[in-house]
């Protein structure tokens, strides 16, 4: 087993497996979460709602706990040893988000409070400065209310115009759509790097270089990704990432925005405050420097150690071990929701993982999520945040079942048996 | 199944839900009333003929749950020949019957065939779909306030 910088190996958790997927112990790594052990309403818990939020494992409540119990200071400001331990391991996360992420420095790694606030930061801080009334923001049909609305106010602050780069039966973007959308007046690509609403993951790849090619700069969203894909901003050479904590087994208030360091040197301080200047005066202020200037006021100190500590989980399992089990989880799901009749899986796209989106011909999510709960399982029920998405597929509403590595087929027999209920119900 | 589910889940809300009662437009309406949950994605639009104070018709539009749309489809039936006054109180009455852990007698005589609905006490996520109809009409009502969409937020 190699053992990666400031990683624990799997024999410092509470469960033990090695990195082949073959050997590992998916039902101890279960165990790790305290919170999937619990009855509702009599029954076992089948959390399917990862997609919202995902449970967290014992480290990184011990990680919380340990900060707020011993080393609980103020950063970057107390010369005394509590405040040094703070920083410390406030700034030992940002170095492990710099490593998960593959960015060139750590400079890179701003902590804000979460994907949200991210791309907020990046519409007011880098575009609002740059758009006139001629300019483009270029996003895609399959976005997250976060990653349409800061856009749309952006657009109003300054003229610009919102264009949207439209996607396919299946819930996929072609690429020839994608280009013809490409212009000289586009002056930022901001594109999820997974659907929330259908799984689907765009080729980025590809449409980075196509925006490169014409200088046009590259935000991705990924908030449904990171606890999925192995994400490698270097190679995949995009602008901005933006991920939140609570996604990849980490705490809510806490995520991140990763901005190429020439990007965020150029761009004005987002909010004004302490930490985040080098002088003050009342005539001017100096900025101080990166990731600092982006960050005003006290941080999310626990939050970010609590994603330092829940990265450190992930890198344990391995991301590649982790995408091969949730893969074989949604094809048995999928495989076992299509023999549901009058059902009908929204997002169909060739590359996707974890989520399904479906919709039953005789009951509504809403009805279908009030049946499953009662059985003990949690699904997602609604327009997920994406209803220009919903109105494209013109239906009001999805359930999903959003999956992660430490569900089990077990929790998918299950919907089906809930599934069932609903059948008895308004079949 | 779930006694709780059994409750919500009554026959004459599956059939309000699948076959919704006045579900048109009604042509020549007096008020028109959009009303949205935006936490769920459910709409409708309530049209109402209304004649000398009172409901001489009523009728709506939308997608919702079999929750939201048998309510709509029970209050559509209920107010019918009520004069506004006997509207506005079937709202009150309503509204207390569903949101009171233990409702009267005489208030669940007074709503008759709404009582139907009551199994959503069980289920707190669920009392919006029961009332967006409810909060429509009382919109809809409101003199100054027509053509205005109103939320359950």
């Amino acid at each position: 087993m190699t053992i990666s910088r400031s990683l624990p190996n799997r024999d410092q958790l509470s469960s033990s497996a090695s990195t082949s997927i073959e050997q590992f112990d998916w039902h101890a790594v279960r165990n790790d979460f305290p919170l999937l052990k619990q009855l509702v309403y009599g029954k076992p818990l089948a959390y399917l709602d990862n997609a919202a939020t995902s449970q967290k494992p014992n480290v990184v409540f011990e990680a919380i706990e340990h900060y707020y119990r011993h080393d609980n200071a103020n950063v970057h400001r107390g010369i005394y040893a509590l405040s040094e331990r703070a920083t410390q391991a406030y700034e030992a996360s940002r170095d492990k988000v710099q490593y998960f992420l593959n960015a060139a420095s750590r400079e890179e790694i701003v902590f804000v409070r979460g994907t949200t606030e991210a791309i907020n930061l990046v519409a007011q801080s880098y575009a609002r400065p740059r758009l006139t009334a001629d300019d483009e923001i270029l996003i895609s049909a399959m976005e997250h209310h976060s990653n349409i609305v800061p856009w749309q106010i952006v657009c109003k602050q300054t003229g610009a115009k919102l264009k949207v780069v439209p996607i396919t039966d299946s819930g996929e973007i072609n690429l020839d759509d994608y280009q013809q959308l490409l212009s000289s007046r586009t002056r930022l690509v901001a594109i999820t790097h997974m659907s929330n609403a259908l799984g689907s993951i765009p080729p980025v790849q590809e449409m980075i270089t196509l925006a490169h090619a014409q200088g046009i700069p590259v935000l991705l969203d990924g908030a449904q990704a990171i606890p999925h894909l192995k994400v490698n901003v270097q190679a995949l050479d995009c602008d901005f990432y933006a991920f939140s904590g609570h996604k990849i087994y980490g705490p809510t208030g806490i995520g991140v925005l990763y901005g190429k360091q020439v990007i965020l040197n150029a761009m004005p301080p987002y909010q004004g405050g302490g930490d985040m200047i080098s002088q003050v005066s009342f005539d001017k202020t100096l900025y101080n420097d990166l990731p600092y200037k982006f960050e005003a006021g006290t941080p999310n100190i626990a939050g970010a150690i609590g994603l330092g500590a829940a990265l450190d989980y992930v890198s344990s399992l391995g991301l590649d071990n982790i995408a091969r089990r949730e893969q074989q989880l949604l094809e048995y799901a999928t495989q076992r929701l299509l023999s549901i009749k009058g059902l009908r899986i929204i997002g169909t796209a060739k590359h996707k993982a974890s989520i399904i989106s479906f919709v039953l011909n005789t009951a509504h999510p809403h009805d279908i999520s009030s049946i499953l709960d009662r059985e003990g399982i949690a699904i997602r029920a609604g327009h997920h945040c994406a209803m220009p998405l919903m109105d494209r597929f013109k239906i009001p509403a999805t359930a999903r079942a959003s999956l992660a590595f430490y569900n089990s087929n077990d929790d998918i027999d299950r919907l089906l048996l809930g599934m069932k209920e609903v059948d008895a119900i308004f079949g | 199944m779930n006694e709780e589910l059994r409750e919500l889940y009554q026959e004459l809300i599956i059939d309000h839900g699948r076959h919704p009662r006045n579900f048109q437009i009604l042509g020549n309406h007096t008020h028109c009333q959009k009303g949205y949950n935006p936490l769920c994605g459910d709409q409708l639009t309530l049209y109402l003929r209304i004649e000398n104070d009172k409901v001489v018709d009523a009728s709506f539009e939308g997608t919702g749950c079999a929750i939201s749309v048998a309510s709509a489809s029970l209050m559509t039936e209920q107010i019918k020949g009520k004069t506004l006054a006997q509207a506005e109180k079937l709202f009150h009455d309503f509204h207390s019957f569903i949101t009171d852990p233990e409702p009267s007698t005489t208030l669940q005589d007074c709503l008759g065939k709404l009582t139907v609905l009551g199994g959503v006490r069980e289920f707190p996520g669920r009392i919006k779909c029961a009332t967006l109809a409810w909060h429509t009409l009382k919109a809809g009502l409101a003199p100054s306030n027509h053509a205005k969409a109103v939320s359950t937020e």
